[in-house]
């Protein structure tokens, strides 16, 4: 039976073959037709980096630069030296280094042990604290950027890192919650429940069990976490300022600043700079990317 | 558990509660405690630069949700197809997800540039009378936003649907196969019926993103020409860190808090009553 729907199968799919190579060849040309949509931006970003203001004056967008003219990139990341309004990346790079390595490393921490507690400790009620800490994912910042700026300065920390740290860490924890919820349920209770009986305590049987089994979800929350604190911007500008800044602000600042003339090729510079770490990660981890992408199904 | 409960009861609930004071008292610069009734929120939809706010979701939501399900969809079914360098073109589609808002919009402003970006390139082609200054004209701005936007989250959408679409049985589609029915069928008429778990999933997400959307605008427009491109979001932290009226801020902050909630908490619910049904 099986054998027969196969072959019957197979003979449909000669038949039609002359169809199908047509519609092959407009498969292909669609799908590298938006290949090329989505790759322009970073193609008219790179090129415009790496030429002078002069190639850009007289080329277009797609114009392939006359040399690999790195000039802009020193100038985004390092300044052209002179006093007063000479903004560059550099320190907020590492204000951004300071302020995510913190934050991903508490938000993943808290999430992992909420998440444990949810499905191997459950008690009463356990599903409607998830919903109550799932919410949390979606509310829109803007409901608590007041209380979080007076917050902040009652506490002494505005303007700072550490209050940045602060924020991320807290507004992480429901996604990194729901990431280690959602993987320990699939965790066979049984083995804790042995561990339990023979008396190993709440820290040991996450220690001991659960943690050596977690890598995976640690990846994926690591890389999401880092993801959205590197690319954040509106806590970044509302609670910091000046030297405190992360570099998605610093960027901002940088492009909108009409003191001189405008240099597009510094600015291209800038924004790959800025988008370089995370793109990184992307490239070398896409698949625990795409897969906290789809999991969590939430992007804020 | 108590330090995540604790935290999010504090940061999230306790917070969301004060602003919800805050919307019904008269404060300007710093909160005042005194309750002042309803007047925030009659200011606000009174205000012209609120109604435009909104207008320009309604737009901004509309267009993105459209574009953004369309080519994922597309995308998502085309890569089915059993395509060679699947993988390639899958991190080309989902790469501008993995950069941030601020980048995106620098990129595009720059794109757009109304000398130097497209119009100028087309121009130099031959094209002596194309004219592309979308970015600078009040009428077209917004539109940017979506161009940006989709470029952006398309390929999320696309992501979700061909997790989806993996999901489902071989056996189906070839059994319908040997039925008759063409390929084009087998998708319309049995497969995306079958996703739509994934299609409220898409829907959610990207409205929630849309209302929420501010990092973009500032990079991209900072709301101008004038006010023309201002959305809730870019409102309500003008309102209150460069007008100082926190009271009318909050008000504007609450009126988006409804609205995801309207958005999200069925959403939530369902995929609650669906895990208690497994």
């Amino acid at each position: 039976m099986q054998d027969k729907t196969h072959s019957s199968y197979k003979q449909l799919e000669q038949k039609s073959k002359y169809t199908n190579l047509f519609l092959r060849w407009f498969l292909y040309f669609v799908l590298v037709i938006f290949a090329l949509y989505f790759i322009f931006p970073l193609y008219v970003m790179v090129v415009t980096s790496l030429k002078t203001m002069e190639e850009i004056r007289q080329g277009t967008l797609l114009t392939w630069p006359s040399g690999l003219n790195f000039d802009s990139w020193l100038v985004a990341w390092g300044g052209r030296g002179y006093g007063a309004g000479d903004t560059f990346l550099k320190p907020y790079f590492w204000n951004s280094i300071k302020m995510v390595v913190p934050a991903v490393f508490f938000s993943t921490f808290i999430g992992a042990m909420a998440g444990y507690v949810l499905t191997k400790w459950r008690f009463k009620g356990d599903k409607w604290v998830f919903l109550f800490l799932l919410f949390g994912c979606f509310i829109p910042y803007q409901a608590i950027l007041l209380p979080m700026a007076r917050t902040l300065g009652v506490l002494g920390i505005s303007n700072s890192v550490i209050g940045l740290v602060l924020v991320h860490t807290v507004y992480g924890i429901p996604f990194t919650t729901l990431f280690f919820r959602n993987f320990y349920v699939s965790i066979p209770s049984e083995l804790v429940k042995a561990a339990r009986i023979d008396g190993a305590g709440f820290f040991k049987i996450f220690f001991k069990i659960l943690l050596p089994v977690s890598t995976p979800i640690i990846v994926v929350t690591i890389i999401w976490q880092f993801t959205q604190i590197w690319n954040d911007f509106l806590f970044g500008s509302t609670f910091s300022f000046g030297e405190a800044a992360p570099i998605q602000v610093a960027l901002n600042n940088m492009v909108l600043s009409s003191t001189s003339v405008k240099e597009y090729n510094v600015d291209m510079a800038s924004a790959i700079i800025a988008g370089i770490p995370t793109l990184i990660v992307y490239v070398l981890a896409g698949k625990y990317f795409i897969r906290g992408l789809t999991s969590g199904a939430v992007k804020g | 558990m108590a330090p995540a409960v604790g935290l999010i009861g504090w940061f999230v609930y306790g917070f969301v509660i004060w602003t919800l004071y805050i919307s019904f008292t008269n404060s300007k610069i710093l909160p005042k405690y005194e309750l002042w009734g309803v007047g925030q929120y009659v200011k606000l939809w009174g205000s012209r630069k609120w109604l435009i706010a909104v207008d320009n979701l309604l737009i901004f939501t509309a267009l993105f949700l459209i574009f953004c399900v369309v080519i994922g969809i597309i995308l998502a079914i085309f890569l089915d197809q059993k395509i060679r360098a699947e993988g390639v073109l899958r991190t080309i589609y989902l790469y501008p997800m993995a950069l941030s808002f601020i980048v995106t919009g620098t990129a595009w402003k720059w794109i757009l540039n109304p000398t130097l970006g497209i119009q100028k390139m087309f121009i130099d082609w031959g094209f002596e009378n194309f004219t592309f200054d979308w970015l600078v004209n009040r009428e077209m701005a917004i539109y940017t936003i979506v161009i940006a936007g989709v470029w952006q989250s398309a390929g999320f959408v696309m992501a979700l649907f061909l997790a989806g679409l993996r999901s489902v049985e071989d056996e189906i589609v070839k059994a319908a196969k040997i039925d008759g029915a063409n390929l084009f069928t087998v998708y319309w008429k049995i497969l995306l019926p079958m996703m739509r778990p994934v299609f409220f999933t898409s829907f959610v997400i990207l409205v929630h993103i849309s209302i929420k959307s501010y990092d973009l605008i500032v990079a991209l427009t900072q709301g101008g020409p004038g006010i023309s491109t201002t959305m809730p979001a870019l409102y309500m932290t003008q309102t209150a860190f460069h007008k100082s009226q926190v009271g009318l801020s909050a008000a504007s902050a609450m009126m988006m808090f409804m609205a995801v909630a309207a958005v999200i908490i069925p959403y939530l619910y369902s995929e609650l009553r669906r895990e208690n049904a497994r």
